[in-house]
Order: C-alpha cells, then structure tokens, then sequence
C-alpha cells in the first residue's frame, strides 16, 4: 500500500485532462480520494519530477528576487536620491508600485471572502490561490512605503509605542491610518489563509509519502483530525472571517485613496476616489489572478478543476469592475470642467496632453478600450486571448497609478515648482525586483502547499454526487 | 463531547470507533447512537458535514460571543489608545484644531477592532477545539488515516457512562459501521 502510494506521486498524470466546459466547476469522474491524491500529487511530486517550465519559471524569479536584493542594499547605502524623485516630485515609483500591489491583493481576498459571503460556488477552486497571491502582493506593497522612508531601519516609529523621546505618531494623518490598514490586512489575510488551510494540511500529513513531509505537515496541521465539533467552530470562525475581511478590504484601499484624497492637489482631491480606487484594485487583482491561474492548470494538468467556468467567471467580474473604474476615469473628467475651477481644469487637460499624455493615452486603451473585447463570448473561451488582456490590464492599472501620482504632482499650483519625474534603473530593479519576489513566492507556494482547497472541492464532489438530501434520522443506513 | 481526559480510564482504550462510507450514513449513526442514549463520542469527516455536531449533541458555538467582545474591546483600545495619545500624551495644536478630532481616527478604530476580532477568531476556535494538539488516541487507529481523505468515523469514548466495550461495538456494528475497532488510549 504504502510502495503504490509512494509510485503514484512520482508523475503528474500523463494524458491531457480535457477542460470540462464553461458549465462545469469540477471534471468528472471525481470522489474524495481523487480530488485529494490530484492537488496533493502536486506537491508531493519529487522536484526532478517537477515541469520544466515550472523550473525555468522559478530560476527566473529567483534571479529578480537578488536583483531587488542589489537594489534594496543599494538604496539602503545611498539612500532615496538613486531614485528618480524630486521635488515637487517626491512620491514616484514607491507609491506607484504601493498602490498597485496592494490593489493586487485585493481581488484574493475578494474571491475568498465576498464570494463566500455570497455563496458563488466557482471561488472554490481559485480561492487558496487568489489568497497566498493577495499575501504575497501585500508584502511587495508593505516593502516600499518603508523604503520611502528614507531611513528604512527606524520604520517602527510608525507605530505608537512609548518611547524615550516621548514622541507619538500622528493618527489624524492618512498615512498614519495607512501603517494600521496594511498592517492589519497582511495580519488577517494570512489569518484566514492559513485557516483555510488547515484541513488540507491534515490531509497533506496523512496522505503524504515520506515521513519527513508527515512531520513538516503534521506541525503545520495542530493536529487536525476532522472531528464534528470542531468543524463546527471551524465554520464558524471561518464565516467571521469572511465577514470581518469583507469590509477590511473596502477599508483598506478607501485609506489608500485618502492618502490622496485628504490632500489640497489637483486631482487628488475628489471624492470619488475611494470607490473609484477599490474598483480598481479589485479590477487589477482580478487580472493578476487570471494571468497566474491560466498557465499553472496547463503546467500542472488540472484543467478539470480549474475550468473554463472560472476563468469565464473571473473575465466577467474583470470587465464588470473594468466598467466601474471607466465610470471614475469619467466623473474625474467631469468633476474637473464641471467645478469651474482653474487648476483642476488645467490638471485635466494636462494629464491628456501635457509630458506624461501618452501614458493617459496608453492608460485609456489598456484599462478601458481593450478589454471591452471580453463581451464576445469567443474571446473568453480562448485562453490565449484572456491571459494576453489580464496582462494589459495589469499594465494599465499601472498606468492608472502612474498618471494620478505622477501628472498630479509635476504640475502644481505654481508654475515655478513644475518639475519631471524620469525614474531611474533604481526605480526599475526595485519594481522588477519585487515582481521577481512575487514570482519566486507564487511559484515555492504551489510547490509546498496544496494551491486548490482540497477539502472544499471534496465538498464540490459530495454535493454533486450525493444531491444535498440526508437520509432519514433512525433508519437503517 | 470529546474533550475530557480519558487517560485514567481502567480499561486503557480510548474508545470504539467504526467506518462510514457517505457523511448522510455517519450523521444517521450518530442520531442513532445518541438516541440509544450515549453521549461522550465523536464523529470525524473529511469535509464539514451539516448537522453532524448536532447529531452527537453539540449545542453551543461559542467563537461569535468571544469574536463579538473582542471587537468591542478593539473598539475601546483603539479608540482610547488614540485619545489618550493625542490628548493626554502628547497634546499637539496643529491649525487651531480641537485636540479631540475624533472623526480622524475612526479609520484606526475601525482597524483595530477588525485585527483584533480576527485574530480572537482564530485563537478561540483552535483553543476551544483543544488545539494544537501534538497526541490523540484516535490516530492509533491505522485506517484513521483516511478520516482526513475520504473516509467518515464515528467514535464512542470509554468515558461515557453506557460504555462496554464488546457490547458498544456491537451496538457500532449494527449502525451500519465497517471495521469496527478498538481505539488504544
């Protein structure tokens, strides 16, 4: 028994597993056993055994991880002056990259938490794996705001604590209600990632091949045995979770926004950004999410667990937020002429057709032109297609960051503090650094832990099979 | 409930525990079982089966009650930390403004009282479920392996009152229970 199990990890299954269909959340021919041995196998697969892609894909990751290494020391040596910021210029590429990782984070906790709220039976499959991508982004988004800072290493003095210069923060700044917002965000989505998980590390420590592995998994588990009350409270907690991370989400970028919003510049104070900016972090999280899931069901066969229904779902959702966010890119407009006010008209106008136009242009089309193309129900069934727009509205979410933070500053209320913002090869290694630190996560992430919700796909598995009906109480069974 | 010890117990067996094939025959089991008036057992799945706590007598979740005081008491912290900082502290003018701004720190607030309900969440339902837990007599059983994969338990402890052990697995065996087995303390 115990040799078969061992022979069984040792490949991924061979023949193609065809994609079941856009109506489909699950393969068939599925029961618990299968489900488990599937999402498990992936992990317990030997790393010789492991696709070359996923090999190739790692290196890659791992040679950016040391290139944001370089970046960072070198930053900590020199200081923010190897950056391309300037005055009146000073937020550039580290708020950029703040707010676009974070907004990445978003659509994770999105998929866990609000689709569970409402009970959308195609999170299943996506939902681990959107979280530990909402992790991730939020320890890339973390990094740079304490980089910024100009002295990294005192960064703790963003937290009140008592001190010997008898000095405390300032918590009627936004950026101050920022340090509590992301902080707690990280906190509670690893909290509910890791919940998550533990059923299914119970399930990895059981079912896996080497002892070593039983005892790593058995740790991580707490010892876990599926006991009836302890699912119970398990629910429970989790159902709280799902509430509690629901509105946190909302907070969080609506505090982001503030960041801006609270402040007197052109196009920075309106009111709409904290809606506008949670739609567009859930758009660019969604993006991300499809751009990661839609390789790794090639590389790893699972086409009948990842399906064309989620991806169908998630390219819906994505155009249906990618709208929210054109309605913003419109009222900015709006507001700017509509308020008769000089600078912002003047704002406006530049940001369309002032040094950074282009990027307004390339903005429009990447965030709002192109992906109009997901309508067409042809374009969501080929792969090709939704991976290529996924990346163009990362792009353009990028874009979106890069034009409110940089047009708004460099054209300010006097002409004489005009500036250009032109980042610099520093700017650049940080950010492709920490895509490289997001890369080289996601990719130790479904090498070590079950990537799919083993225990909720056992759950698609029962309600398809057995219908939801309990068999009479007292009968004989 | 499982949760008292069991340790003590002359007989040295933790319980008896047999198999169920589908989680609607273990929660059938264990209706029947709690009719025949046993009340110190436990039932294991895979997945979270509906109305299986129920079934062996659970009543009471208490992770909401300990969830909601732990918002309130983030509430309070986060408010009263703010508050004391800005007025007691470290009392700063800036612009004329009022030294008690509360509508800005609700933001805090409102943070504060989300961390420190999540984390009570997670916190009471591992300690209240007696996690974690290095030992438990049930994995002495080897096909238990599978109550994590594929495979439903039901398990009468040696601590409830109507225990005996061959009558017991009897009792098991004619609930419909595949390898009814002795469980080792």
């Amino acid at each position: 028994m115990e040799t078969t199990e061992k022979a069984d990890y040792q490949k991924l299954p061979e023949r193609l597993i065809p994609d079941p269909g856009p109506d489909s959340i699950l393969g068939p021919g599925h029961d618990y056993d299968s489900v488990t041995r599937r999402i498990a196998g992936i992990v317990y697969l030997p790393l010789k055994n492991s696709p070359k892609k996923w090999l190739v894909g790692a290196f890659i990751a791992f040679c950016f991880v040391n290139l944001l290494m370089l970046a960072v020391g070198w930053l900590f040596l020199k200081g923010t002056g190897i950056w391309g910021i300037n005055i009146p210029i000073g937020w550039g590429f580290a708020i950029i990259n703040f707010v676009w990782w974070i907004g990445i984070g978003h659509a994770g906790t999105l998929i866990s938490a609000v689709l569970f709220l409402l009970k959308q039976d195609w999170r299943t499959s996506i939902n681990r794996f959107s979280e530990a991508m909402t992790l991730f982004a939020v320890a890339c988004a973390g990094m740079f705001p304490i980089l910024h800072l100009g002295r990294p290493w005192l960064a703790y003095w963003l937290f009140p604590y008592p001190n010997s210069m008898a000095l405390w923060p300032q918590p009627r700044s936004p950026l101050e209600w920022d340090v509590f917002a992301v902080s707690t965000y990280g906190t509670v989505s690893l909290v509910f990632w890791y919940v998550g998980l533990l059923p299914d590390l119970a399930s990895m420590r059981d079912g896996a091949p080497h002892l070593w592995q039983r005892k790593i998994y058995g740790i991580l588990a707490l010892g876990w045995r599926g006991s009836a009350i302890h699912w119970h409270r398990y629910q429970k907690a989790y159902l709280l979770l799902a509430g509690l991370a629901t509105p946190l989400v909302l907070s969080v970028h609506t505090i982001v926004s503030f960041d801006f919003a609270i402040s007197v510049i052109p196009g920075w104070h309106t009111t709409i950004f904290p809606p506008y900016f949670v739609a567009g972090a859930v758009y660019s999280g969604f993006a991300m999410v499809l751009t990661l899931i839609i390789p790794l069901r090639s590389w790893y066969n699972m086409r009948d667990l990842i399906t064309l229904r989620h991806i169908e779902a998630a390219s819906k959702l994505m155009l249906g937020v990618g709208l929210i966010v054109a309605y913003g890119y419109g009222m900015e407009a709006f507001f700017a002429w509509y308020s008769g006010d000089k600078y912002e008209s003047f704002m406006y106008w530049n940001r369309m057709t002032g040094p950074y136009g282009f990027t307004y242009v390339l903005l429009i089309l990447c965030n709002i032109l192109l992906p109009q193309a997901l309508w067409s129900r042809k374009v969501r069934h080929n792969l090709v297609l939704v991976w290529i727009i996924s990346i163009i509205v990362n792009i353009g979410m990028w874009l979106e960051r890069f034009v409110i933070v940089v047009t708004s500053l460099h054209r300010d209320f006097l002409p004489s503090s005009w500036g250009i913002y032109i980042p610099s090869k520093w700017d650049w290694a940080t950010y492709a650094g920490t895509l490289g630190f997001f890369m080289f996560l996601i990719f130790l992430f479904v090498r070590a832990l079950p990537s799919i919700s083993i225990f909720e796909v056992r759950e698609v598995v029962h309600h398809e099979s057995h219908g939801e009906h309990l068999e009479p109480v007292g009968e004989e069974a | 409930m499982s949760h008292g010890k069991t340790l003590s117990h002359p007989t040295g067996t933790h319980g008896v525990m047999a198999e169920f094939g589908s989680p609607e025959r273990l929660v059938a089991a264990c209706h029947r079982a709690y009719a025949a008036g046993y009340r110190k057992m436990d039932a294991y799945a895979p997945i979270p089966v509906e109305g299986l706590a129920e079934a062996i007598g659970f009543k009471r979740n208490k992770v909401a009650f300990c969830v909601l005081i732990a918002g309130i008491c983030g509430v309070i912290g986060g408010l009263g930390l703010l508050e004391w900082i800005t007025v007691i502290a470290y009392p700063h003018n800036v612009g004329g403004r009022p030294l008690n701004s509360w509508p800005a720190y609700i933001p805090i607030t409102f943070e504060c009282m989300i961390l420190l309900s999540a984390l009570t969440a997670l916190v009471s339902m591992l300690a209240m479920n007696g996690l974690p837990r290095p030992y438990h007599a049930v994995f002495n059983v080897p096909a238990f392996k599978r109550a994590s994969i594929d495979k439903f338990f039901l398990c009468i402890e040696s601590s409830d009152p109507k225990f005996e052990e061959a009558d017991t697995a009897r009792f098991l065996g004619g609930l419909g229970g595949r390898e009814v087995s002795v469980v080792p303390e």
